[in-house]
């Protein structure tokens, strides 16, 4: 392969940490499920797409969504939903789910772009309430009950998905498909476009880019993956819930981006996967988890603001 | 050739709540000439740039580029119509590499900039252009270099680069050598010297010796009105200017 990159390319030093962080992410993500309880693995690896996702907005294009929970959760009551009343496939329900979330970020985007920073943040949020209150009050939703008991179903009618294994290499391999969108994404054309407005927007307008354009498409492709995340989730727990919708959703994945490290590839995933574990782990001290949770973020961002990732990644730079 | 205007003002106009920063603006860019916005501070000259860019809307008046009015379009628009600008702040990508500073520019050319699915090697046909210009302004042995770690001048000879990467017919520079030392002035200087051929230029510009050797026409605002225009020598003569910029009695 590097025979065929231009001679004055370097090769690479920046980047000779990140095929490791590769190789190690796939070989535990396929032993995953015989350490550790598989549900639990398939919750981290849905959340990691959707922080990964997250990412893609925030960390390659500088825009701090706060209502990103709406493109998860919802995308996770539509496809349970169509799976329940009309008994699609699951692998068109997934896919419903997520063109649902990618309308929605459509939606959201052509009208919160236009600000930026704290504005965005707050439009974003405010819409992501009203898709909670709707959830909340429509009458196929469950309400506080939620979208219980949808069987998992059989993946291209052939294999089941009911049982643990199955279903948990299915949701790794749709994690390293999404988690390859957003490689590929920001490793683009577009995605080089999408770096310059986020280092300098004025001049990437001066230079006769409708940043917008770029930026919306940015937000879409976020919230598409969002929803893909929020539908295998949803299959994974065969119930969805407003736990998904609600704005502590879109503050944890704030939090899982930047304490793994906010514009790595790899930090997002690491960041979900501390998060769950403590919440797993910690769940016996009841709300405390939410004190121990702001804790470490508190001491995350001021201890080590880049991230663990981020950290490291600075550590190897300076040592080799 | 007096006709042969390629930018133009009519009657520009901006009010800020109230306050007028541009009052009444006419202007009158030639072809091929290399023209200097001078005035004192707070005369209105940025505000003149960013109405002709439309980065800021105008309140009245209109800008013709070529002879077309576009004074409604959208700023990406103007640009892409070769009308192209800088900042007064050095405008570069600074976490991007100098060479990926310049292949943003020049990546608008390639129409492939909403594809997100293709893979950056596809970027690798704009690496020679993007050396070459790179070359013009004697930075090809940065191209590697992460731009944040350039020195001050540099970094607007980057942006200068990055700029003619976009061949633009009409450049619109903002205070070009604003907070350099006196060699790399000489460099900016040459630079736009050179890249002036085939080209118009408009400068704002507090740098008089600069302006004198390089501007054939100076226009020179206050309070955001034209107060004179000629050339050097015309403008230094002229007592309104020299009252503008010494001060006088009430």
């Amino acid at each position: 392969m590097i025979a065929t990159e231009p001679a004055f390319v370097p090769a690479g030093s920046r980047r000779s940490g990140i095929p490791w962080g590769y190789a190690v992410m796939v070989a535990v993500g396929l032993a995953a499920p015989f350490l550790v309880y598989p549900v639990f693995a398939m919750n981290v690896l849905c959340l990691a797409l959707f922080a990964s996702a997250f990412n893609l907005l925030l960390g390659y294009s500088g825009l701090l969504s706060f209502g990103h929970a709406a493109f998860l959760g919802a995308a996770g009551y539509v496809t349970l939903e169509t799976i329940r009343r009309w008994g699609l496939p699951v692998e068109l329900a997934i896919l419903v789910g997520t063109v649902v979330a990618a309308l929605l970020g459509m939606l959201f985007g052509v009208l919160a772009i236009r600000r930026s920073g704290i504005y965005f943040a707050m439009i974003t949020l405010g819409f992501a309430q009203v898709v909670y209150f709707l959830v909340l009050q429509m009458p196929w939703t469950g309400g506080e009950d939620g979208l219980q008991g949808v069987a998992r179903g059989k993946l291209l009618g052939i294999v089941s998905l009911q049982g643990n294994l199955a279903m948990y290499y299915f949701v790794y391999a749709v994690f390293l498909a999404g988690f390859w969108i957003i490689h590929r994404t920001i490793h683009s054309p577009f995605g080089h476009v999408l770096r310059a407005i986020r280092e300098n927007e004025p001049r990437a307008i001066s230079l006769g880019y409708d940043v917008d354009r770029y930026k919306l498409l940015a937000f879409v492709i976020s919230a598409a993956l969002s929803g893909l995340a929020g539908s295998m989730k949803a299959l994974v727990f065969q119930s969805a819930t407003l736990t998904d919708v609600h704005w502590h959703r879109s503050g944890a994945v704030v939090l899982m981006t930047l304490l793994g490290g906010m514009g790595t590839p790899m930090g997002p995933s690491v960041g979900a996967l501390l998060v769950t574990a403590l919440e797993n782990y910690l769940a016996s001290y009841g709300s405390w988890v939410a004190v121990l949770t702001g804790c470490v973020f508190i001491i995350c961002v001021l201890a080590f603001r880049r991230g663990i990732v981020g950290e490291l990644g600075a550590l190897v730079r300076r040592s080799f | 050739m007096p006709d042969d205007v390629v930018l133009e003002t009519r009657k520009l106009t901006k009010e800020f709540h109230g306050f007028v920063a541009v009052n009444g603006v006419d202007l009158r860019i030639r072809r091929g000439a290399i023209h200097a916005l001078i005035g004192p501070n707070g005369a209105g000259k940025t505000t003149v740039f960013n109405l002709l860019t439309r980065f800021l809307p105008a309140t009245s008046g209109t800008v013709i580029y070529r002879g077309e009015d576009i004074t409604q379009l959208r700023p990406a628009a103007v640009a892409r119509r070769g009308l192209v600008r800088s900042f007064q702040i050095s405008a570069v990508f600074p976490k991007l590499t100098v060479l990926e500073n310049v292949r943003v520019a020049l990546l608008r050319g390639l129409g492939t900039s909403f594809h997100f699915w293709r893979g950056q090697k596809s970027l690798g046909v704009l690496d020679g252009r993007a050396l070459e210009l790179l070359a013009a302004v004697d930075l090809d042995a940065y191209a590697h270099t992460i731009t944040v770690e350039l020195p001050y001048g540099r970094k607007r000879a980057l942006e200068l680069a990055t700029t003619l990467a976009l061949e633009p017919e009409v450049l619109l520079l903002d205070e070009p050598t604003a907070g350099m030392g006196r060699e790399d002035v000489g460099l900016v200087v040459a630079l736009i010297q050179k890249i002036s051929a085939g080209r118009t230029i408009l400068m704002v510009e507090h740098n008089l010796p600069v302006v004198a050797d390089l501007c054939d026409t100076i226009t020179v605002l206050a309070r955001g009105s034209v107060l004179a225009e000629g050339n050097y020598a015309e403008v230094s003569r002229d007592p309104a200017v020299l009252e503008a910029y010494i001060g006088a009695e009430p």
